[in-house]
């Protein structure tokens, strides 16, 4: 392609921050031109966000280290700029869109760089509305934070770089907070806003699948600090580099490569609306199909949990659950997905009587939970919190497990022996004499689910349990869950993570406006676009795959693709 | 219920600009909290209601700010009473005694009179914070709090608390229930020593959790320049009208009086009794 100049050019760039023995970064070689589209990638620690913070000057003006080589942004070596120059170059926005709103309003926070430059109002006016205008978000200008959804308060932080006349708009994991069919949108938008203004886009995200949705020219495979790949889309699908690298293929490349079929660059692989397949590739895929019969999950059908009519509403706010009809089955690995504000924390709360005053009743094993206090309904369904740190209140693992055993008055010798056992289940018994601040997040997350597993729930219902963990720590965590599943306990599952549901979860609840719309394997979910487009979900490659190979029954093809793949993966 | 309630109305009141407001509010919190000139105090609890019923708010509408201060007001009066039921003679130098309750407490006229200064302070004051709180733009504060002269930095990082509270409440709601779901009783089912230190043990994920975020809020306001210029500009502020020179004159007129009044007089007390 007809590459513009370069903005961002790294040479032989290392950096090592002073608290650190290693250097994070080695021997970067990086090159960006004007209006390139860029995707970086790598798994949990490979160096990534030290790259995007050397990019825009976090790195060295905030965070202190050793830099060894040269970083020149726009011409100039950035150790010699000031991040408010670099700024001028580069916008960045953060991945969490809450911290990234610093404004009262959606006004306030887009005009912020352009109080902090002392611009005069009137001029702030004009160029705030501008900036508003090609994002989107002009009638929400009197907003406040809390009154926006999740893609609104991303369209707000674009516009707030976009008030700038920015080169370089760079978006640090920017689909990790939205529902897929938001996350859609907002991948669409970058591509809009970049052709708009002709500024360079980098994405550092590790859902590959869903940014190549849009053209990139690039993608930048980072590991352990170096990088290891530095080429078209295709070149990298059509490479075993992914895998390697510990990264999640798209789903329709891997079903691909299960059918017997070599992924070629010329293939063009990068997305399912490019990828060409032959008429023998179909026959292959068809073939695959066929060759061994789908089975379909066994439904469990013993119900744990019955809930009839429930009904619930915040104070002075009309009904956020409007009568909720759900069966609960024992041994059940559940998810319940929809667009955010369609009820499924809320439906979670109240079942764990974080919530009262609901309509309706929740009997679990013939006890009404409508009667119970908090603490009593603990001892039966257990809540585990998206972010472990929230959980968290002691400062040594075996007290944090103890905790809810200590405070129902359980004597020592009961005690020791429980948090011992369960330690084992949960893989922390090598760890029982740290510190909790030395664990690592995905380790946390083991803590806080052994802390609710020592109460002995029959039901534990956990809000995104793989937020923003990459393919490796998603696995570690959710390998965990199915095999407590296994041991009997009851799973629900709170996510807008498709792969997630479509991997893990046997049968899938899905909300919207206070109502389930569906209940039925993820497979069926995720291949029907008339649910799809009602709980803002997002349908899988595959099913696109199915139907490009003439394949009758896309769910059944779905299906079968699960139970291949996890009979690979086993 | 919350304490702090904008109310969007079209007033007079409400057109006038956030920092000739506070600059007025500040003033007249200093000279009636200064002054014991009762006559003064009438006149300023008369004006405040006047500005009140300008601003076209309902008393219902602040209800939560108004209960707090009436009930400051109220047990204010009730501890100067116990504490001290003479403290009127010994400040007006005169004893007109009119009933004896039994033992020290007895009510005379310069007791009455102190009260009822007090008081009138609260009431004189109290329209005009409803009147602030309910007619200025929470967003305007800070640009406001920056025109009268506080640093930019100051002001902002207030703007920020407004910004962050409610964020900062539903976590602590979350972290708080599930806590009671490990067995930690909160409600008043437990003795207030228990329940404090049951609340201690919410303080750490509390505190972890906003550590980080005030990190990421940190780089966030530095990667948009905040703080590289010595002063900085707000989308919010407005220019001042003759409405604001009128409101800045009321305030700094009443701190005039008060001053005037104390030096010509020679003590803060306006005193009938002589």
């Amino acid at each position: 392609m007809n590459r513009g100049e370069p903005i961002i050019e790294f040479k032989d760039f290392s950096f090592q921050y002073n608290a650190q023995k290693e250097p994070t970064l080695y021997d970067i070689d990086l090159t960006i031109h004007k209006g390139e589209k860029v995707l970086i990638a790598g798994p949990s620690g490979c160096g990534k966000s030290t790259l995007v913070n050397c990019i825009n000057g976090l790195i060295p003006f905030s965070y202190k280290g050793e830099i060894r080589g040269s970083l020149k942004i726009k011409g100039m070596e950035s150790s010699s700029q000031s991040i408010s120059m670099i700024s001028n170059t580069v916008g960045t926005v953060l991945q969490d869109s809450d911290a990234q709103f610093i404004g009262m309003t959606v006004l306030e926070d887009i005009a912020f760089a352009l109080e902090n430059e002392c611009v005069v109002k009137e001029e702030m006016v004009e160029r705030v509305r501008k900036a508003a205008e090609i994002v989107g978000i002009s009638g929400h200008l009197g907003y406040a934070p809390t009154d926006l959804s999740g893609g609104q308060k991303q369209r707000t932080g674009i516009a707030g770089i976009l008030v700038d006349d920015v080169e370089v708009m760079m978006f640090d994991e920017p689909l990790a907070n939205l529902d897929p069919a938001t996350g859609k949108t907002a991948i669409e938008l970058i591509e809009e806003v970049a052709d708009k203004t002709g500024a360079a886009v980098i994405v550092v995200e590790h859902r590959i699948e869903d940014v190549l949705h849009i053209e990139m020219d690039r993608i930048i495979l980072m590991d352990s600090g170096r990088i290891t790949f530095d080429g078209t889309p295709d070149a990298l699908l059509s490479s075993r580099m992914l895998i390697d690298g510990g990264i999640r293929e798209p789903l329709y490349i891997t079903a691909l490569k299960y059918a017997g079929i070599e992924i070629t660059e010329d293939k063009e692989p990068h997305s399912i609306r490019s990828v060409r397949l032959t008429d023998d590739d179909k026959a292959k895929v068809r073939d695959w199909y066929t060759r061994t019969p789908t089975i379909r999950p066994e439904p469990k059908t013993e119900t744990i949990l019955d809930i009839r009519g429930l009904e619930f509403a915040y104070e002075d706010k009309p009904l956020t659950l409007k009568g909720v009809d759900l069966a609960v089955h024992r041994g059940e690995l559940m998810a319940i997905v929809g667009r955010n504000g369609a009820g499924k924390s809320t439906l979670a709360k109240t079942i764990c009587r974080f919530e009262k005053n609901c309509g309706g009743t929740m009997v679990l094993m013939g006890e009404d939970l409508t009667g119970l206090s908090i603490k009593e309904c603990a001892d039966r369904v257990g809540y585990v919190m998206q972010n472990p740190n929230q959980m968290i209140s002691k400062t040594m693992i075996f007290d944090e497990i103890a905790l809810g055993l200590k405070l129902r008055g359980c004597d020592e010798e009961t005690i020791k022996d429980k948090v011992e056992s369960i330690m084992k289940i949960c893989g922390l018994y090598e760890f029982r004499k740290w510190p909790i601040s030395a664990l690592s997040y995905g380790q946390k997350k083991r803590v806080t689910i052994a802390s609710i597993l020592a109460l002995d729930p029959d039901i534990i219902i956990l809000d995104e349990p793989t937020a923003g963990q990459d393919f490796r720590h998603y696995t570690d965590i959710m390998e965990f869950l199915k095999e407590i599943n296994q041991s009997g306990i009851t799973i629900i599952m709170i996510t807008h993570d498709m792969h997630l549901m479509l991997e893990y979860a046997e049968r899938a609840v899905v909300f919207n406006d206070g109502r389930i719309i569906a209940d039925m394997t993820s497979a069926e979910v995720l291949t029907s676009p008339d649910i799809i487009g009602k709980a803002s979900l997002k349908e899988t490659s595959l099913y696109h795959l199915a139907l490009m190979c003439g394949i009758e029954d896309p769910s059944s093809f779905v299906q079968h693709f699960i139970n291949f793949d996890r009979e690979v993966r086993s | 219920m919350k304490l702090l309630n904008y109310i969007e109305r079209s007033s007079p009141i409400h057109r006038l600009n956030g920092a000739s407001k506070l600059f007025c509010l500040l003033t007249w919190i200093c000279s009636t909290m200064i002054t014991f000139n009762t006559p003064f105090l009438l006149c300023a609890t008369v004006l405040g209601i006047i500005a009140f019923a300008l601003s076209r708010l309902k008393l219902s509408e602040q209800k939560g700010l108004l209960y707090f201060l009436l009930g400051f007001m109220l047990l204010n009066a009730i501890l100067i009473y116990v504490f001290n039921p003479e403290r009127g003679v010994e400040l007006y130098g005169t004893r007109n005694l009119l009933y004896t309750i039994g033992g020290r407490f007895t009510i005379t006229k310069e007791q009455l009179l102190y009260q009822f200064n007090v008081i009138l302070k609260y009431l004189s004051t109290i329209p005009i914070i409803l009147v602030f709180i309910g007619s200025t733009q929470p967003s305007e504060l800070a640009a406001s709090m920056n025109r009268i002269g506080i640093p930019y930095s100051f002001s902002y990082s207030f703007a920020l608390a407004l910004r962050y509270i409610p964020d900062t409440v539903s976590t602590f709601i979350d972290i708080s229930r599930c806590q009671q779901a490990r067995g930690i009783e909160m409600s008043s089912k437990e003795s207030l020593p228990k329940r404090v230190k049951a609340a201690a043990l919410l303080v750490l994920p509390l505190i972890l959790g906003s550590v980080d975020q005030i990190e990421v809020i940190t780089n966030a306001m530095e990667l948009r320049k905040f703080g590289t210029q010595k002063r900085r500009t707000w989308i919010m502020s407005r220019p001042f009208k003759a409405g604001d020179y009128i409101t800045i004159l009321i305030g700094a007129g009443m701190v005039a009086f008060v001053i005037a009044y104390n030096v010509i007089n020679g003590s803060r007390f306006w005193n009938p009794f002589n």
